[in-house]
C-alpha cells in the first residue's frame, strides 16, 4: 500500500462521517485560527505604536543643554555652559550622517493683526529645516530659508488655528503682524497638524531664531551669556548608525564646550528610550499572546487524539474486517495515523483561512489595528501538522494492537 | 491449486480458554488433513468448537498448542504480519454477518483485499477491473456502487464471496454462511460455492443444516472440541449444481 492509498482510505474515511471528522478539527481550527488572529493583532498593535512614534519626527535625536551646570562651573563666553545657537553649525557641518539641524528658541508675546490682539501666543523661533525635521507641510505661501534665518529677516509662518484666529477667511500671506514691537510680514501658512505629545503645532508663530535672539530674547542676562538655546534637534540621515552619530555630537560638543566626557554641560536623548519602552510592553503583550495561542494549539491535539480514541472503539469492529483480509498492524496503524494528519491539515487549512478572516473582520469592526504575519499562518499550519502526528501516534498505535478474533466480535 | 499439497494438515489442535481455574477447551486435539479440491462440512452443537476451529485454519487465530500446514506452510510460528499476509493470500473467509466494511461500496469492499496484498502490487485501476469481475461471477454486476446497507443479506454474502476471491486463495472458509440468510437467498449462496468447487476450490464450511452438509464430500462432526466422527458423503464434486432446482 503507498502513501495515495493511505491518503485515500483517509479521505474516505473522514467523508463518511462528516460531523466526526468536523468535531474532530475543531479544536485545531480554533487553534490555528487564534494563533493567527493573536500575531496579527500584536503585529497591528506594533505597526500602530511604530506609527506613533514616526508621526512625532522620525530619527531625530535631541541635544539638550544642562544649564545648571554649565552656569556653575563655567565663567562667561559661549565656550562652555550650555549649548548655543553656533553649536548647532558646528553639528551640522561636523558630524556625518546628519540630514537636518534645527534649533528652536520659544518665547511668548501679544500679536496684533489689524483690528485682532491676541495675548501669549507663542513665538518659536526656528531654523530652515524646521518642516522636515518635525513632519510639517506647508499649506499657503512657503516657510522662510537659512538666508533668512542668517539676515534676521521679519518674516513669520503661522498656524492654522493662529491664522485662522488673525485674519479669518481672508488671506495672511504678505499682510504685517505685530510681536510686541516688532512688525512681521507673513510669507506662509502651516497645514493643519494637530497636537503632537501635548505639542499644539497649529496655534504658534513661526519666525527665523535670529529674529528671537534680537527682539525677543527672555532676559538681559541671557543675552550677555550669547544666543543660547535649550535644544538642538538633529534628524539623521541612516537611523541605523545613531550610535555613532551620538558618539561624534558628544565629542564635538565636548571638544566646543572644552568639558571632560564625565561632566558634560548637555545631554543627548533619542527616541530609542521611548521605542524601548514600547516594546518591551509589546513583547509581553505578544509573548502572553503566543502562549495562549500555543496551549489552544495543544488543546487542540488533545482533541484529536480524544477522538481518534473514541474513533477507535467505535470501529474496532472495521479494524476486525480490515485485519481479516490482510491488513497488518502497520497498515492499520498507517491508516489511523494518516487520518490524524489529513484531519490536523484539512483543519490547519480552515483554521487558516477562519484566521485570516477573523483578523480582517477584527480589523474592520474594532479600533485595533491588524496586520497578518504570513510566517506565522506558515508556522501555525506547520504546527498542525506536528500536533496531528504526535497526538494521533497513540490511538494509531492501539488500532494496530487489536487481536483480529476480539475486534471482529467487537459490537 | 492444481499442486501436490495438501491444503489443510492440522496435529492435536488445542485450543484453551480461560486462564484460571476455569478452563475450557474449546478444541482438545483436532487432527485433521483437507486435500485440494475438497468440500468439507463441519457440523456439531452449539459450543462444539466450529468458530474456533475455523479461525484458527483462518489465521484469525491461534491455537494453545498443535501444528498447523496451510498448504504446505507452518504458520503455527508466525508474527502478526505474517499471518495478515496469509490471510490476505492464502485465505478467503466468508462470515456468517458478512462482515463488510460500512459505509462502503460494494467494489471498494471487494477491492479492499486488493489493497492489502504485498505479493501483488495492483494499480487502482486494476483494483476495480478485478473486484468487478469478482462482483460480476457472483450476479451483482448492477449493484456495484451500492452500500452494504442498501443491499439484501443475499447480495451482501455474494459481496463476501467475491471479496473472499479476489486474491485467489487456496482455500475458502466460510461459517455459517446461509446462517443469517432465508432459505431461497441460502440455496444462492450455496449454489455459488458448490460451483466455486467445482471449479476446483477448497471449501470448509460450517452448517447447522444436515441437508446443506448432505451437499458436501465429507462432514466432520464436532463434539465438545474433538472429533466425533467423519461422515463421507459420497458426492462427486463434478455434480454441477442449478440452485433453481432446489
Ligand atoms: N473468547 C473466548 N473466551 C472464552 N471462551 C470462549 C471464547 N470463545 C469461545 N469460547 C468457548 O469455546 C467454546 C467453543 O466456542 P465456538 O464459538 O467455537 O462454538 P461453535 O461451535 O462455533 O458454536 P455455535 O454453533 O454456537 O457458533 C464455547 O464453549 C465457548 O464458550
Ligand atoms: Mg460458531
Amino acid at each position: 500500500m503507498n502513501f495515495t492509498e493511505f491518503l485515500r482510505l483517509a479521505w474516505d474515511s473522514i467523508n463518511s462521517n462528516k460531523l466526526r471528522a468536523l468535531l474532530t478539527m475543531l479544536g485545531i481550527i480554533i487553534g490555528v485560527a487564534s494563533v493567527i488572529v493573536m500575531v496579527s493583532i500584536s503585529a497591528g498593535t506594533e505597526a500602530a505604536i511604530e506609527d506613533q512614534i514616526t508621526g512625532l519626527g522620525s530619527n531625530l535625536i535631541y541635544v539638550n543643554a544642562s544649564f545648571g551646570r554649565g552656569m556653575l562651573s563655567s565663567g562667561s563666553g559661549s565656550s562652555s555652559g550650555g549649548l548655543v545657537y553656533d553649536d548647532a553649525f558646528a553639528i551640522a557641518d561636523g558630524v556625518s550622517n546628519v540630514a537636518a539641524v534645527v534649533v528652536e528658541m520659544e518665547s511668548s508675546e501679544n500679536v496684533r493683526a489689524g483690528q485682532v490682539t491676541l495675548e501669549g501666543v507663542t513665538i518659536q523661533g526656528s531654523t530652515a529645516d524646521f518642516p522636515s525635521v518635525r513632519d510639517i507641510d506647508i499649506d499657503e505661501g512657503r516657510f522662510f530659508n537659512d538666508q533668512e534665518v542668517e539676515r534676521k529677516q521679519k518674516v513669520a509662518v503661522l498656524g492654522s488655528t493662529l491664522a485662522h484666529e488673525l485674519f479669518g477667511d481672508s488671506d495672511p500671506i504678505g499682510q504685517v503682524i505685530t510681536v510686541d514691537t516688532t512688525k512681521l510680514t507673513v510669507i506662509g501658512v502651516f497645514e493643519e497638524r494637530g497636537t503632537v505629545s501635548g505639542v499644539d503645532f497649529d496655534a504658534k508663530l513661526y519666525t527665523p531664531i535670529t529674529v528671537v535672539f534680537q527682539k525677543f530674547a527672555p532676559t538681559q542676562f541671557a543675552r550677555l551669556m550669547g544666543d543660547r538655546v535649550r535644544t538642538i534637534t538633529v534628524e539623521l540621515e541612516d537611523p541605523a548608525q545613531m550610535d555613532a552619530t551620538i558618539e561624534q555630537i558628544t565629542l564635538l560638543l565636548a571638544r566646543r564646550h572644552d568639558v571632560s566626557l564625565d561632566a558634560l554641560d548637555f545631554s543627548v536623548t533619542t527616541q530609542q528610550d521611548i521605542i524601548q519602552t514600547q516594546e518591551s510592553t509589546t513583547a509581553a503583550f505578544r509573548n502572553l499572546l503566543a502562549w495562549v495561542a500555543g496551549v489552544s494549539l495543544i488543546v487542540g491535539g488533545i482533541g484529536i487524539m480524544n477522538i481518534m480514541l473514541v474513533s477507535v472503539t467505535e470501529r474496532t469492529r472495521e479494524i476486525g474486517i480490515r485485519q481479516s483480509i490482510g491488513a497488518t498492524p502497520n497498515d492499520i496503524r498507517l491508516q489511523f495515523l494518516t487520518e490524524a494528519v489529513v484531519l490536523s491539515l484539512v483543519g490547519g487549512l480552515i483554521g487558516v483561512i477562519a484566521g485570516i478572516a477573523a483578523a480582517w473582520i477584527f480589523g474592520q469592526a474594532s479600533e485595533m489595528r491588524t496586520v497578518i504575519i504570513p510566517s506565522s499562518v506558515f508556522l501555525a499550519f506547520i504546527s498542525a501538522a506536528l500536533v496531528g502526528i504526535f497526538f494521533g501516534f497513540y490511538p494509531a498505535n492501539q488500532a494496530s494492537q487489536l487481536d483480529p478474533i476480539e475486534a471482529l466480535r467487537h459490537e | 491449486m492444481m499442486g501436490a499439497n495438501t491444503i489443510i494438515e492440522t496435529h492435536d489442535l488445542t485450543k484453551i480458554y480461560g486462564m484460571g481455574d476455569i478452563q475450557v477447551a474449546a478444541l482438545d486435539g483436532v487432527s485433521v488433513t483437507i486435500e485440494p479440491g475438497e468440500f468439507v462440512a463441519v457440523m456439531g452443537p452449539s459450543g462444539s468448537g466450529k468458530s474456533t476451529l475455523m479461525n484458527i485454519l483462518g489465521c484469525l487465530d491461534r491455537p494453545t498448542t498443535g501444528s498447523y500446514l496451510l498448504n504446505g506452510i507452518d504458520v503455527s510460528g508466525m508474527n502478526r504480519t505474517e499471518l495478515a499476509g496469509i490471510r490476505n493470500q492464502q485465505i478467503g473467509f466468508i462470515f456468517q454477518s458478512y462482515n463488510l466494511l460500512p459505509r462502503t461500496s460494494a467494489l471498494k469492499n471487494v477491492m479492499a483485499p486488493l489493497l492489502y496484498n504485498k505479493l501483488e502490487k495492483y494499480g487502482r485501476e486494476e483494483r476495480a477491473a478485478i473486484a468487478e469481475t469478482a462482483l460480476v461471477s457472483v450476479g451483482l454486476e448492477d449493484r456495484l456502487h451500492h452500500e452494504p446497507q442498501e443491499l439484501s443479506g443475499g447480495q451482501n454474502q455474494r459481496v463476501a464471496i467475491a471479496r473472499a476471491l479476489v486474491n485467489d486463495p487456496v482455500l475458502i472458509l466460510a461459517d455459517e454462511p446461509t446462517g443469517n440468510l432465508d432459505s431461497k437467498s441460502g440455496e444462492e449462496i450455496m449454489a455459488l460455492l458448490h460451483n466455486l468447487n467445482i471449479e476446483g476450490r477448497t471449501i470448509v464450511m460450517v452448517t447447522h443444516d444436515p441437508a446443506i452438509a448432505d451437499h458436501t464430500q465429507r462432514t466432520i462432526h464436532l463434539l465438545d472440541g474433538r472429533i466425533e466422527k467423519v461422515v463421507e458423503n459420497g458426492k462427486k464434486r463434478t455434480e454441477k449444481v442449478d440452485h433453481e432446482l432446489h
